[in-house]
């Protein structure tokens, strides 16, 4: 152990360590950026290939083809949505039983700690109705889902009657291997949640749910449909789904494989492909499509009804037919064809899908970026915590080792004792859990005193907490450094991602706009938090702002 | 000083018993860091209700206690949550005297040593004097009962917690003189896992030092000893497990807990090194790789000895945590038990070298335990490589850690007698290197 043990290296180490510090950190930061963005230039990327053998090589012709009869479908759907007033129960199990499934319904209700103001609900009640296709031939051992939501309005009417005409031609076929479930759900990620719970008999969320009367075995993938129009012009893939997680590559190649197939114009993050890499537009164009993935796993909430399947080890995909202006118009039978496809493929595995990458960014549908390409990016700006909190080590033993050689000096520095460092610390992190619990629980309070309504009580609060911490240590002698700090915070930095992200998905907002948003955005991951357990806030709340809160304390110690 | 303890004692039950009541409690049973197939309370229960059915607890594999310790459960089973508090606040109280007996100890040598002239000039600040002694009994039992790993082992009621307590026992009895007692509670140490064999040394050691008997494999006093506290050991070993097989009425429980430790079957994964290694090799060869993973654990005690035998109190320290790094099932109930010791040489701390990097390793490695758990078992995204990779981190801390004290230690032994400033022959400032 030469490097840790041989005193001689050891000082000529820590003697370039202080030395060099500064210029070391900002080095090892602009190539952490540099690397980071360099990731999105297409020489640098890998292309996608399968690595699954098991999806590999089948050349099957897809035969679907209601198209037509599905699109009819969605009219009665739709004029029996609107009679129902919220899911048709009845209509649709009669319509699963007639197309030869067989037909559960589950019905759940949620309280949410405050209204939801983006989706208008508080006290959530619904069903859920899936109906399931039993293999022909093979043990019930496994399953796959395909789920499509129902939506209030004119929303995904297409989608489920697609469903429908899917499970008509698959009950014809005879090659299933696995059970095959369609899943129509109520309040979309709510009824997603309680399926999920209810299938896999765990609890996680508080939801109330009636038990599921029917059972299909383990389900290896499950594939969410959300389709709004008569035709499409392309079909643009969601991976991103709870607390960032990302189902196994393979899926996306899977889509993608078919996308070219059948000539389906596919995206992701709603943009197309571009071919010219070489030049900036196209460059800028990849590096936007990755720092929308970015951005969208680090806010941590699942972006289709996909992305609560991920949590219990099933691979799955939203794929959402985008209707925009464009001369070439894909009809419902071509996505059948695909989706028929897809399907068939799955059912061709012997295991989980486990072959492929689990951590990747994609800058594009065919290329990838897997995380021993994007992880020594973060690993260089991890080494400056590392090197800071060494060249601070080594000045505090500094002292120490300088009375060793000849002469004592007069009595060493004394250091602070424990009670003056403790302090801070433990008000940091008990400013943390305030900001954790009190929002939610003192909107009753909030709500009596002024005149707000229940979600701005509970973002409102927290923004209170939040500047609350502030306030414990100030002086006016610091104020630029004070200005930067808070410039930096967690709260500034969520504001800034979502200008950012207005921008990338080139739709941005002016202050205001963004201002709204942002309070949406706090009030959004709270519920996300209590509904499905995404740990964004969480981890926000008890570990990002009482670090950030220390930080501000050190800045004005006196 | 009773006055901070009853604090501490009250401070470490509160805490306890508020996890206790709380939803954490099944959550932190189930973590294999925490428990393992030795010494988990799952199983525990499992043995009583097989022997509640009149069937040897031992069949079937899944019970793999000591009788003594069924037998204990037996009887305060619906009290489980306030044994385990208990035998907590009795390793802190044993630790608590023992370290106070041997801080006067240091004192009253350092004084022989200082009147006898036998340490150098300017070794000055290296003395220990009894102000900065006062308060190291106090922080040794805070440092274990409000070390997290003893209140999760605890939380999870892991017989650990009962294993630690006979050895803090041991420690004070030894410390305290008394060769019986502490030849029994070595041995009922011993009877509920081999390990604690390798403190036989060490504790002897101790004594020849106070009986002032020269360590000299020609004199006849030093066999006489050696011979007496031998046979009060391995006497009270032959009645334990003799009353062993008297209340249990069979033999069975031999292959079971000490078959069981040294041939390691289950491969359930934990904090330590024998698992995954075990997983990979083929049957042909897991005899001699038995051998060689459990002679590392012994191993080490002679040399250790020989170098340490004037030290007799830093062995017992070097003892524990080789035990708790080496063995065959560790938890971190047995890593808490050596960190408490932590504050006993904390006048070593200028001499330390790799603490920071060591307290960053370890730390670092206690949070990402449960991430890659979950990424490995209910996310499916990593195996059992990258859960390995963490273990193999965390022992290497645990190493670093307990080498850096051991250089720290000579070290400081070598200045008090060769001097703090040392210097080479031609009069330039000399560097110690421990080789």
């Amino acid at each position: 152990m030469g490097l840790l043990s041989d005193p001689n290296r050891r000082k000529a180490l820590t003697g370039l360590l202080t030395r060099l510090n500064t210029p070391i950190c900002i080095v090892c930061y602009l190539a952490g950026i540099v690397w980071f963005m360099g990731l999105a230039f297409e020489p640098f990327t890998l292309r996608t290939y399968m690595s699954e053998n098991a999806m590999g090589s089948t050349m099957v012709e897809e035969r679907f083809s209601s198209g037509e009869r599905a699109l009819s479908l969605a009219k009665e759907f739709d004029a029996h949505k609107r009679k129902a007033g919220g899911m048709p129960v009845e209509w649709l199990v009669k319509a699963m039983q007639s197309r030869g499934l067989e037909v559960f319904t589950q019905s759940f209700s949620r309280k949410l700690p405050f209204p939801d103001e983006n989706k208008e609900r508080y006290m959530v009640r619904g069903t859920n109705v899936y109906g399931i296709l039993r293999a022909p031939r093979a043990p019930r051992t496994e399953a796959l889902v395909i789920t499509a939501p129902c939506s209030p309005g004119n929303t995904n009417n297409q989608a489920v009657a697609l469903l429908l005409a899917l499970a008509q031609y698959f009950r014809n076929q005879i090659y299933w291997a696995k059970d095959i479930i369609f899943l129509v759900n109520e309040h979309d990620l709510i009824g997603t949640q309680a399926w999920l719970e209810g299938y896999h008999h765990t609890n996680i969320t508080g939801m109330e749910y009636s038990p599921l009367q029917g059972r299909a075995g383990s389900i290896q993938a499950a594939l969410s449909l959300e389709l709004s129009s008569d035709v499409i012009t392309s079909l643009d893939l969601v991976l991103e789904g709870l607390n960032g997680q990302l189902p196994n590559l393979d899926l996306a190649n899977l889509f993608y494989a078919f996308c070219q197939k059948l000539g389906v114009l596919c995206t992701i993050q709603g943009k197309l492909q571009r071919n010219d890499w070489d030049t900036a537009e196209g460059y800028t164009h990849a590096a936007q499509t990755m720092m929308l993935m970015v951005l969208k796993q680090a806010c941590g909430r699942s972006w289709g009804d996909h992305g609560l399947f991920l949590r219990y080890h099933i691979e799955a995909a939203s794929v959402r037919g985008i209707n925009s202006f464009r001369h070439y118009k894909t009809d419902a039978t071509t996505i059948g064809r695909l989706l028929e496809g897809m399907v068939r493929k799955l059912n061709n595995l012997l295991e989980r899908l486990h072959q492929s990458y689990f951590f990747y960014l994609l800058p594009s549908l065919s290329r990838f970026v897997s995380i021993g390409y994007y992880m020594p990016a973060f690993g260089l700006l991890a080494v400056i915590l590392l090197l800071r909190a060494l060249d601070l080590w080594v000045h505090l033993g500094a002292p120490a080792l300088a009375a060793v050689d000849g002469v004592t000096e007069a009595e060493q520095p004394s250091s602070p004792g424990v009670l003056t460092v403790l302090t801070p610390v433990v008000i940091s992190h008990l400013t943390g859990v305030a900001l954790y619990l009190l929002p939610v629980h003192l909107q009753e309070m909030a709500v009596e005193h002024f005149p707000v309504s229940e979600t701005e009580a509970v973002v409102l609060t927290a923004i209170a907490i939040y500047t609350a911490g502030l306030a414990l240590p100030h002086n006016t002698q610091r104020a630029l450094y004070a200005v930067v700090m808070v410039l930096l915070s967690p709260a500034f930095t969520i504001l800034y991602c979502v200008f950012i992200y207005q921008e990338l998905i080139e739709a941005p907002v002016s202050v205001s706009e963004g201002w709204m948003l942002f309070l949406s955005v706090i009030s959004q991951g709270i519920l996300d938090h209590a509904l499905y357990g995404s740990l964004v806030y969480p981890l926000l709340a008890l570990f990002i702002y009482p670090c950030w809160l220390m930080f501000w304390n050190i800045l004005f110690w006196n | 000083m009773a006055a901070p303890l009853t604090l501490l004692l009250i401070v470490a039950v509160t805490i306890r018993a508020v996890l206790f009541r709380s939803s954490l409690a099944e959550l932190i049973s189930a973590r294999v860091e925490v428990v393992s197939p030795l010494n988990a309370w799952k199983r525990v229960v499992e043995g009583l209700a097989l022997l509640d059915l009149g069937v040897s607890p031992y069949s079937g594999d899944v019970f793999h206690e000591t009788p003594l310790m069924i037998y204990l459960f037996h009887f305060t089973v619906d009290y489980a949550e306030i044994v385990f508090i208990i035998a907590d606040g009795i390793t802190a109280l044993a630790l608590y005297l023992s370290i106070q007996t041997y801080n006067k100890d240091v004192f009253r040598k350092q004084k022989y040593a200082l009147e006898s002239d036998r340490y150098s000039a300017d070794c000055l600040e290296l003395l220990r004097s009894p102000k900065e002694m006062f308060y190291i009994p106090l922080k040794v039992a805070m440092f274990y009962l409000l070390n997290p790993f003893t209140i999760l082992s605890c939380v999870a009621k892991s017989t650990c917690g009962l294993n630690n307590a006979i050895i803090a026992l041991f420690i004070f009895c030894t410390l305290k003189g008394s060769a019986l007692l502490s030849g029994i509670l070595l041995a009922l140490a011993t009877y509920q896992s081999i390990y604690p064999l390798t403190l036989f040394a060490p504790a002897l050691l101790f004594f020849l030092q106070r009986l002032y008997i020269p360590v000299n494999l020609r004199r006849s006093s030093f066999w006489f000893f050696t011979l007496q506290y031998a046979f009060m050991y391995v006497g009270s070993l032959v009645v334990i497990t003799g009353l062993s097989f008297f209340l249990l009425g069979s033999w069975d429980f031999i292959p079971s807990v000490y078959g069981f430790i040294f041939s390691v079957p289950d491969l359930t994964p934990n904090i330590g090194l024998f698992w995954y290694f075990f997983a990979e090799m083929f049957e042909h060869f897991r005899l001699f790789f038995s051998c060689v993973f459990q002679i590392n654990v012994f191993f080490y005690t002679i040399p250790l000895s020989i170098k340490l035998k004037e030290h007799p109190v830093f062995l017992i320290f070097m003892q524990i945590a080789i035990i708790s790094i080496f063995k065959s099932y560790p938890t971190v109930g047995d890593v808490a038990l050596y960190m408490a010791f932590l504050p006993a040489w904390s006048h070593l701390y200028r001499f330390l070298r790799n603490i920071f990097l060591v307290s960053c390793v370890l730390l670092a490695c206690s949070a990402l335990f449960p991430v890659l758990w979950h990424l490995w078992i209910y996310a499916g995204s990593a195996n059992s490589n990258f859960y390995y990779a963490i273990t193999l981190l965390f022992n290497f801390g645990q190493i670093l850690l307990v080498a850096d004290y051991f250089y720290a230690y000579l070290r400081r032994e070598h200045h008090l007698t060769h001097g703090l400033y040392l210097k080479k022959k031609d009069g330039t400032e000399a560097t110690l290197v421990l080789k």
